[in-house]
């Protein structure tokens, strides 16, 4: 019996090694991300390095032959193939994604330094055709890619701030953001359930980057109706489907840049990223990264369309804490790292330096010098850059590196262009019931006025008195012409404000309202209750008009180009302002004394009861004084004899 | 003709009703002649009472409220159970509470009507069923016109969800909102309960007890509404102090007035001290102001109860007179057993 009961466990034993070994000599067919055409792409050029990321990519696989083994099994994996390049009968396929960095160096007015890292990946394919699953991934991150086709994403805006952009010294930034963490998505029309998809997506997103944005719920999350248009291609823009939300409190650190950096192709190991060191970063002014995903079209007649992939990474050194007030900038200086090579995956690599002001180098001094030189109007103004191409091997020199340098000649600088729109935000009041928040926007243009819509969101626990809104400009009534408003249910939602105004030219327009302070259950406050509550910014959606006069150019669908800067010189182009957050404080209880308060308030409403309760229970009767001890006994011992009592 | 009729009527009824009473306790009896200032002392009371002031500079809607509460007084003393049951069920569309005065006017028609209430004669029940109509039937149409106006049930638990379940903890002059701002979280709809069981569970026994003294029973009812609801304003304070001149008589038979107008007085003056430190100031916190809604709250509670000692006792003197003795002639001191 027990010789029985052996034998079979070492059968089945036998039986798993035999079925673990068969299995294992099958490659991975349905996980590997190895594509014939690909990878023999890839071996044809000088370097690989390969992707280094979570994916999952196997390290080198069988060679180009042994893949026609098993086409079967294969083609259901990868993606369907052009049928003209099928017909040819070539398995090697040209790579259909590609990536470029690019970075932009502008010294601004101040005498600090705005560095701007932009990576942009392309990939035409197709998430959402039905019935295939998109599981090969070469430069698109998978952890993005799957985001994209489980929660069915149209358009997808992150970005994570630690600082505030300074419009009025800095200038105006090429993208945008405000402090803190802010997300926007545009989810596919299909999708049934937004709130849901909103609510998981949050959470997933909160997971790959290492932020609290599981802190996004229904309390801080709105659905604009005017603010957002997508910025990819699309057709219908049915406001349902745009979830909008910002926490002003979210800190930005090397937690979050880590996951952030690993989303590219090369990672941190070549290219431009090695620069993204989070000890120099993060001693910085103002940090801003953002992963912006959507759909643009694969060309200029936009027959069909492509999933861009944009990761930002705005960072501003100070003159005196990275710069030692030393007018001098470096890469070595910015980021202590200089660069050795391009990204092997890139397909164009690029160093702008900004030299508008630097005609014949008599602001600055750049070095190494560079011949290619490249203008472009950025933001309605016509700016001249130095271009470092790090695809050619002889940028990086003899040493193999290359350290841009900026040494300034001079002590005075360059008049700073005044931006066209700023806005600031403030509360007033004193106490803590009520209180009025006042938005100004300031339109600087000498005598083009421009429309402005605004969006406010306010959390619930701010009660607005939207009756007393109002809008101002040059001391006079300024009516907005579209106004929607969507009041706070208490715990459930905020409120919401947009408004479109009309900007005078060289005004301030004020808007203010008044609100009142609500005081929340004790478990609803912060651990730091007297640091105050944040609220969020305000923005302002604009296109303005540049200050170079009016182009004949047709609005162009910016979606193809490639570079950050847009391709065909437009007399408008469109800008996002955002003003500070808010710190407000609440009226708040004393945390120490629950239970105490408990037991006095029970002891009150106990007094009530029982005083009710004695004169409803009991009647009036004469008091008649009870006798004495000695006297009770007296009389206990008088029954017995049957004597009268005393 | 008919006054001096009037007159001589009025005159037996107080020499017949004199009878029934022990002969010592005809103090205790009021004479019309003494009655004859009451009402414009209670109206004194209303319109010169400084809370009254507050809520109207206010701009409260708790006017309102009380004029419905007044105008439902007023048509049961008149008698007219239909007008009654609608401003009735005007007050209880408002806010829910007052349909705890609905057994006191009850009575006080049953009274009227010289109906006994006994739960075994049929006339009583007969009645009960028909003012129970015209109040549900009255309430239930201003809540569909209000959904008609609406197109939408969503102004139920907006309203009477909002009043019953407390989520807003804005401080007022009531216990609930700070118990609530400190409550931990999984006793809260224990606790909330409790409150709002608090107010409608005084009914029944006084009912019972206040029987025959339906006029007092109102009293009492509005006192626990304004002390007990969960956003009481000075407004509602205001209301049932204005009942306090009809209960003059009481005076002597009162223990704690005087303590209870000191706390009260204080308190009053308390409050906004103790608001605007803990607001603006910022040297005090919620503590303080809270301990003030506490002391201000037992000094209500002392009140009403006082006056229903005071009452109570009156009502056992002129059942057993005014001055008693023990069994060995000594002067005999009262006690509730």
């Amino acid at each position: 019996m027990a010789a029985y009961k052996h034998s079979a466990v070492l059968l089945l034993c036998c039986f798993a090694l035999v079925s673990d070994r068969t299995l294992a000599s099958k490659p991975d067919q349905n996980r590997a991300e190895p594509e014939p055409g690909p990878e023999s792409h890839a071996r044809k050029s000088d370097a690989i390095s390969p992707r280094e990321d979570d994916s999952n990519r196997e390290p080198e696989p069988e060679p180009a032959g042994s893949v026609q083994e098993d086409p079967g099994s294969r083609w259901q994996a990868t993606e369907a193939l052009d049928p003209a390049e099928e017909a040819a009968g070539t398995r090697r396929r040209a790579p259909n994604d590609q990536f470029q960095e690019e970075l932009v160096i502008r010294p601004l007015s101040s005498g600090d330094i705005y560095s701007s890292f932009q990576f942009r990946t392309r990939w035409d394919t197709d998430f959402f055709k039905p019935g295939r699953k998109v599981a090969n991934y070469r430069l698109f991150p998978k952890s993005l890619g799957q985001v994209i086709t489980k929660f069915s994403v149209r358009e997808l805006h992150v970005s994570f701030t630690q600082g505030f952009w300074r419009t009025m010294q800095w200038g105006p930034p090429f993208l945008s953001a405000p402090p803190g963490a802010e997300l926007w998505v545009w989810f596919q029309d299909t999708v049934t359930d937004v709130d849901g998809a909103w609510k998981e997506l949050t959470n997933v997103l909160s997971g790959i980057f290492c932020a609290s944005l599981n802190f996004i719920d229904s309390t801080n999350t709105v659905q604009p109706s005017a603010s957002f248009k997508p910025l990819g291609v699309g057709n219908v823009t049915n406001q349902k489907f745009l979830r909008y939300a910002v926490l002003p409190r979210e800190i930005v650190c090397t937690e979050n840049l880590t996951p952030w950096k690993k989303l590219l192709p090369c990672g941190s190991k070549t290219g431009l990223a090695v620069l993204l060191k989070s000890e120099k970063l993060f001693h910085s002014s103002f940090h801003s990264q953002a992963v912006h995903i959507r759909p643009v079209c694969q060309n200029w007649e936009c027959k069909s369309t492509s999933w861009e992939l944009r990761q930002t990474l705005n960072v501003v050194f100070d003159l005196h804490t990275s710069g030692q007030s030393k007018r001098e900038w470096s890469l070595f200086k910015m980021f202590s790292r200089t660069l050795t090579e391009a990204c092997p995956l890139a397909s164009s690599s690029k160093i702008y330096v900004d030299v508008t002001d630097n005609s014949q180098g008599a602001l600055f001094e750049l070095s190494p010098s560079t011949p290619s030189l490249s203008q472009a109007v950025v933001l309605g103004d016509r700016r001249t850059y130095s271009v470092y191409d790090l695809v050619n091997p002889d940028a990086f020199g003899a040493q193999r590196s290359l350290n841009i340098l900026l040494r300034w000649r001079t002590a005075d600088s360059a008049d700073a262009l005044r931006p066209l729109l700023h806005g600031e935000r403030y509360v007033a009041g004193y106490g803590l019931q009520t209180g009025e928040i006042h938005t100004l926007i300031y339109n600087n243009h000498p005598y083009r006025a421009f429309p402005v819509l605004l969006l406010d969101t306010v959390p619930w626990y701010l009660r607005l008195y939207i009756h007393t809104l109002s809008v101002t400009s040059r001391a006079r009534d300024n009516k907005p012409s579209y106004i929607h408003y969507q009041p706070s249910k208490d715990r459930l939602r905020p409120h919401l404000l947009e408004m479109l105004l009309q900007l005078p030219p060289n005004s301030v327009t004020e808007v203010t309202v008044q609100f009142e302070r609500a005081l929340l259950k004790w478990t609803e406050y912060t651990p730091d209750p007297n640091h105050g509550f944040y609220v969020g910014h305000s923005m302002g959606v604009s296109i303005l008009y540049s200050i170079l006069g009016s182009w004949s150019s047709v609005a162009m669908d910016t979606n193809v180009c490639v570079s950050v800067f847009p391709c065909k010189e437009e007399s408008t182009y469109f800008v996002r302002v955002y003003t500070e957050p808010l710190l407000v404080n609440l009226p708040t209880p004393d945390f120490s004394m629950p239970y105490n308060v408990i037991c006095l308030t029970c002891t009150v409403v106990a007094v009530g009861y029982g005083s009710l309760y004695n004169l409803l229970t009991r009647t009036f009767q004469v008091d008649e004084p009870s006798p004495s001890l000695a006297k009770r006994l007296a009389n206990i011992i008088r029954r017995m004899r049957g004597v009268p009592l005393l | 003709m008919q006054d001096y009729n009037n007159g001589v009527f009025r005159k037996q009824k107080y020499a017949l009703d004199a009878n029934c009473y022990p002969h010592d306790c005809l103090e205790l009896i009021r004479t019309p002649n003494e009655m004859y200032y009451i009402p414009l002392k209670v109206a004194l009371f209303y319109l010169l009472n400084p809370f009254t002031i507050l809520s109207c500079v206010a701009k409260s809607t708790c006017g309102l409220n009380n004029a419905v509460i007044s105008l439902f007084i007023l048509c049961t003393m008149k008698g007219s159970a239909l007008l009654s049951a609608i401003f009735l069920a005007l007050a209880t569309y408002q806010s829910i509470y007052p349909l705890t005065l609905f057994p006191p006017a009850l009575l006080f028609l049953l009274q009227r009507l010289n109906i006994p209430v006994n739960l075994c004669w049929p006339s009583f029940w007969l009645f009960t069923m028909q003012y129970a109509v015209m109040f549900l039937g009255s309430l239930c149409t201003i809540v569909c016109l209000s959904f008609f106006l609406l197109s939408s049930w969503d102004f139920i638990p907006s309203v009477y969800g909002f009043i019953l379940s407390v989520p807003d903890l804005t401080p007022n002059i009531g216990l609930f909102w700070y118990f609530f701002a400190e409550m931990f979280e999984q006793f809260r709809l224990f606790f909330i309960c409790v409150f709002q069981v608090n107010i409608f569970f005084y009914t029944i026994p006084l009912s019972i007890k206040l029987k025959e003294h339906p006029v007092f029973l109102i009293f009492m009812q509005i006192a626990i509404i304004s002390i007990f609801k969960s956003y009481p304003t000075v407004g509602d304070i205001a209301l049932y102090m204005a009942f306090l001149p009809v209960w003059s008589h009481l005076y002597r038979f009162l223990r704690n007035i005087f303590l209870v107008s000191c706390v009260l007085l204080a308190c009053s003056t308390l409050f906004p001290v103790l608001w605007h430190l803990w607001i603006y100031a910022g040297s005090a916190n919620s503590n303080f102001y809270y301990a003030i809604t506490l002391l201000f709250n037992v000094g209500q509670i002392l009140l009403v109860s006082d006056y229903f000692y005071a009452y109570l006792r009156r009502e056992h003197h002129l059942m057993h007179g005014l001055y008693l003795k023990r069994k060995d002639g000594s002067e005999a001191s009262l006690v509730l057993k």
